[in-house]
């Protein structure tokens, strides 16, 4: 599944407009705990979680995921984002719950691998 | 007949910055190499987990590396509080991580428990007081004969 297709699909709000949305995700992943993500999510996964913290993005990288969706709109720090472009991963926002937002990411189709 | 690297990477106690840069960098050596992904993937794990275990428990510390054609050795080592209890630390869950520490998504317990899973070799010493040295190292599988 394309990033732009979940993005559209939820109506999800992009905090890096400077990066491509136009990439492939794999998967999908939900932790709020680092060392969960580092130890289980699958690369190409996208993150789903509520934490903000700069922390989130080297993960994203070091796993290789394809994005990051923040859920009851969290609002990331700035450094998170200027960090997220330097590392290319996107970062997205939505108002809804873990919960709903994961269910929506289910219903199009995606799985965690 | 073997094309060995080594170095080292600096590591500075609540630096969150640049947690994670470390094995980051480590992490652009092994793909430069052409270090099968798989265990890349695995280094990657064990060494934020070691990394970050400096940065927040730690004074100071750092990572050295050393890759050659069958095998990756890291050693990391700090200037910090020792490990009181290394097999408590080890299991799984158990955490001393404060709640602001909790707050940036650590403290699940779940670190030095994913190195030893990642890695073919881990090995613990602590100091209480003085410090702690992880080392560990993980074979790359089609890199060649692997040594006994
Ligand atoms: N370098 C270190 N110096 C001192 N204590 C350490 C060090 N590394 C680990 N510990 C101790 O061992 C415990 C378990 O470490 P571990 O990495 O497994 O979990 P954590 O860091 O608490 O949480 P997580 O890694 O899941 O974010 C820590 O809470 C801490 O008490
Ligand atoms: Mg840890």
């Amino acid at each position: 599944m394309n990033l732009q297709e979940i993005v559209n699909g939820l109506s999800l709000e992009v905090k890096t407009p400077s990066l491509s949305i136009d990439r492939d995700v794999t998967g999908g992943y939900v932790s709020d705990l680092l060392s969960d993500v580092m130890g289980n999510a699958a690369e190409g996964s996208v993150w789903v979680t509520l934490q903000i913290h700069l922390n989130i993005v080297a993960v994203a990288s070091l796993k290789g995921l394809s994005g990051i969706i923040l859920v009851n709109n969290r609002i990331p720090d700035t450094d998170t984002l200027k960090r997220a472009v330097e590392e290319d991963i996107p970062i997205m926002t939505s108002p809804l719950s873990t919960f709903e937002l994961v269910g929506r990411l289910y219903a199009l189709g995606l799985r965690c691998r | 007949m073997t094309n060995t690297e080594e170095g080292v990477f600096f590591l500075t106690g609540k630096d969150f910055t640049n947690a994670g840069a470390a094995s980051s960098s480590l992490k652009g050596i092994l793909e430069r190499r052409g270090v099968p992904p798989d265990i890349i993937r695995r280094m990657a794990i064990a060494a934020f987990e070691a990394e970050l275990n400096v940065i927040i428990y730690a004074v100071a510390g750092m990572m050295k590396y050393r890759v050659t054609d069958t095998e990756i050795f890291v050693t990391v080592q700090d200037m910090g509080q020792g490990i009181p209890d290394i097999e408590l630390a080890m299991t799984e869950g158990y955490s001393t991580a404060t709640d602001h520490i909790r707050e940036m998504g650590f403290g699940s317990g779940m670190g030095l428990p994913n190195i030893k899973k990642s890695t073919d070799n881990l090995a613990i010493n602590s100091v209480m007081g003085e410090g702690t040295t992880l080392e560990f190292f993980i074979r790359i599988r089609s890199g060649g004969t692997e040594q006994a």
